[in-house]
């Protein structure tokens, strides 16, 4: 029997606003596939989205939903998550609402290690508002912003939230769609915070200005520049240069989560400990 | 009149109190001098009670974060000063749109931009009146001795449940770091006039959070209840989903404007000192009031019967009783730690421009020297 994705979704919304053969739509369903493999109640979770073609994702799903402002998801969800420990915060951004105007959020959100879910749909570029260059758009390609070609070096996100300290990274390709429902369903169950990237197609803006007009083309050249994390291991530093290694990143499941240590906090508080010192932690600077 | 009791503490301090007493359960913010304190005992207060007091990475995540822990539908507050609140702006906006109740604590101090970060000024007081951009109905309050930091920030709490929006606490610099004795409500009677939000317990197919009187807030159910609904900062109808549809974008503002100006009553709040046999009006309000008032009894010692007009809710100001006062009145002086921003207001409501003013913007309290010697020489 066909997986019936409507019990997640509002239905009356449909259809989406994303174009026809847009790649965020593979995302809504992989992710809704995720949370019924886990079983989540409806009621136990909450999507965040920011502003972008991603931000609509919230107001698709049946679940307690919030539509923030541009880039500052991380920072709404922190707010419900440590007011909700026990519930699932899910964040929904696209590559600029994460990495550019609410990058400083994203750093932090990693560097918390709060349980928070963060996916991001990283499509190379501003859709929403019409093809302007993102932290993510390849070097040399062209954008509404930077026509002669863009100089600004590409930011690799999964990296940055290695060094920032998540426990969980993750990349993922729109046309694996089986592997990013597994990645997401590692990413949910998974305490702390776990920075998820879907790598999405944007034929429209991104692909008709770098000759990938169609939705196969534009597809076609993600999945040339993506590579599982095993085979890209196996490479020479100069092969590795222009490929995104997919699957799991990192997978630290020792690492601290904020939402705990805050309890530790509460309980200072309340007489049950003592003050927290150095010695609590393993790495201290 | 409620029960009291006694503190020795400064503004900042009985601010976090006041959050903290009247129930509130979390603070995220920023530090920022002249309004640090009200984080730092926020820290020590809320864990103890099983509340969350977070140090965010800068002043927005600090305004964002306490709005996404409110609508999930517990009490929730910021605090900052001027800078922050600029930074703040776009989400106090998203709060107006989406009706999320937040507490904003702003201890004014200099500016424009870095300013004077640790001396007083009432500079913030035209910013608080719309801080973000488009059209809503800001409410701000202002507290005018150290009681009123505890007590003008209970009040805060219940309006903002109320009306479902945020509202702004101004205090400055002087208030905020004077230490002194305080007579303020015991933690009982806060606790006994805690107004929660309206909450809706029908059928979930039946809610619609927006979907209220035209003169109405909208009605918030706390998530993680089996009413699963949606925020944005979009236009929205009444089941709170994004639409362009005209006459629903045009009743939205239209409510957000009437829900607060058709209950202007329950907002009201000043304060007329010596004013019964009075012929010289001063008006003020903030910490500013405090010189004004000695400088009211200084002046009537000297048998100048001056007295003081001090609004206490500033936005939506007392246009009405300000008007009744113009009509009153022919001398008329406004007192502010800016360069005139209620001014305008006080024209506006009283219908007249011919009011004088004595302003001060150099980082540095008024005396009542300043005020007696201004009033000798413009009556």
């Amino acid at each position: 029997m066909a997986f019936n994705y409507d019990q997640y979704l509002r239905t009356e919304k449909m259809p989406t606003l994303w174009c026809w053969g847009c790649g965020d739509g593979v995302i809504l369903k992989s992710f809704i596939r995720a949370v019924d493999k886990l079983g989540i109640d409806k009621d136990e979770m909450c999507v965040v989205s920011g502003i972008g073609c991603s931000g609509r994702f919230s107001s698709y799903v049946d679940f307690n939903t919030v539509h923030t402002t541009h880039g500052r998801t991380v920072a709404y969800a922190t707010g419900i998550k440590l007011a909700n420990p026990d519930k699932y915060v899910v964040c929904v951004a696209g590559d600029g609402d994460a990495l550019a105007i609410g990058g400083n959020h994203t750093i932090h959100g990693c560097r918390r290690n709060i349980d928070i879910t963060m996916i991001i749909i990283q499509n190379f570029i501003y859709g929403l508002t019409n093809s302007q260059t993102s932290p993510t758009t390849p070097r040399g390609m062209w954008t509404v912003s930077q026509k002669a070609g863009n100089i600004d070096p590409t930011f690799d996100g999964c990296e940055l939230a290695i060094a920032a300290g998540a426990s969980f990274v993750g990349r993922e390709n729109v046309t694996a769609p089986k592997k990013l429902e597994k990645l997401f369903v590692e990413a949910l169950k998974h305490k702390g915070f776990a920075y998820v990237e879907a790598l999405s197609n944007c034929h429209i803006n991104l692909g008709r200005k770098n000759k990938m007009a169609n939705a196969m083309e534009n597809l076609d050249w993600i999945d040339s520049i993506t590579i599982s994390k095993k085979k890209y291991d196996t490479l020479s530093p100069e092969e590795q240069l222009n490929l995104l290694p997919t699957g799991i990143l990192k997978q630290d499941t020792e690492a601290d989560e904020y939402c705990d240590m805050y309890k530790e906090i509460q309980e200072v508080h309340q007489g049950l400990r003592g003050k927290i010192t150095q010695d609590d932690f393993k790495k201290k600077i | 009149m409620s029960a009291t009791r006694e503190v020795i503490s400064s503004g900042n301090e009985l601010s976090a109190m006041a959050a903290v007493d009247a129930g509130c359960m979390f603070f995220a913010g920023y530090p920022l001098t002249p309004s640090s304190e009200v984080m730092h005992v926020s820290s020590d207060l809320l864990p103890k009670k099983g509340g969350t007091a977070i140090q965010m990475e800068d002043e927005i995540a600090g305004i964002c974060a306490a709005i996404g822990a409110s609508m999930s539908g517990i009490r929730a507050f910021t605090a900052t000063s001027g800078p922050g609140i600029s930074l703040k702006a776009e989400n106090l906006g998203l709060a107006q749109m989406a009706e999320v109740p937040l507490v904003v604590i702003n201890v004014m101090r200099g500016g424009p931009s870095t300013g004077l970060p640790t001396r007083v000024s009432q500079g913030d007081v035209a910013q608080a009146k719309n801080p973000s951009h488009g059209d809503y109905k800001s409410i701000t309050l202002c507290a005018g001795n150290l009681e009123e930091c505890y007590t003008e920030t209970v009040r805060a709490f219940n309006l903002a449940d109320r009306f479902m929006q945020p509202i702004i606490v101004l205090l400055d610099e002087t208030l905020g770091h004077m230490h002194a004795k305080a007579v303020i409500p015991t933690v009982e009677a806060v606790e006994a006039d805690i107004k929660l939000r309206k909450t809706f317990d029908g059928p979930a197919e039946e809610y619609k959070p927006y979907g209220v009187a035209q003169d109405e807030p909208a009605v918030l159910n706390p998530m993680f209840t089996g009413y699963r609904y949606h925020f944005t900062g979009l236009h929205h109808d009444a089941s709170g989903f994004p639409t362009e549809e005209i006459e629903t974008c045009r009743k939205l503002i239209d409510r957000l404007f009437r829900k607060v100006e058709e209950h202007e009553d329950e907002l009201e709040s000043y304060e007329e000192y010596m004013l019964d046999d009075a012929d010289i009006l001063l008006i003020g309000y903030g910490s500013a009031s405090l010189a004004i008032r000695e400088a009211v009894n200084v002046l009537r010692e000297q048998g100048v019967k001056a007295g003081m007009f001090r609004p206490i809710t500033l936005w939506p100001s007392p246009e009405a009783k300000m008007h009744e006062l113009g009509q009153k009145f022919d001398k008329v002086l406004s007192v502010e730690l800016n360069m005139g921003q209620y001014l305008e207001e006080i024209q506006r409501s009283m219908g007249r421009l011919d009011i004088e003013k004595l302003v001060k913007v150099n980082g540095r309290p008024f005396s009542p020297a300043d005020i007696i010697e201004k009033v000798k020489e413009v009556f």
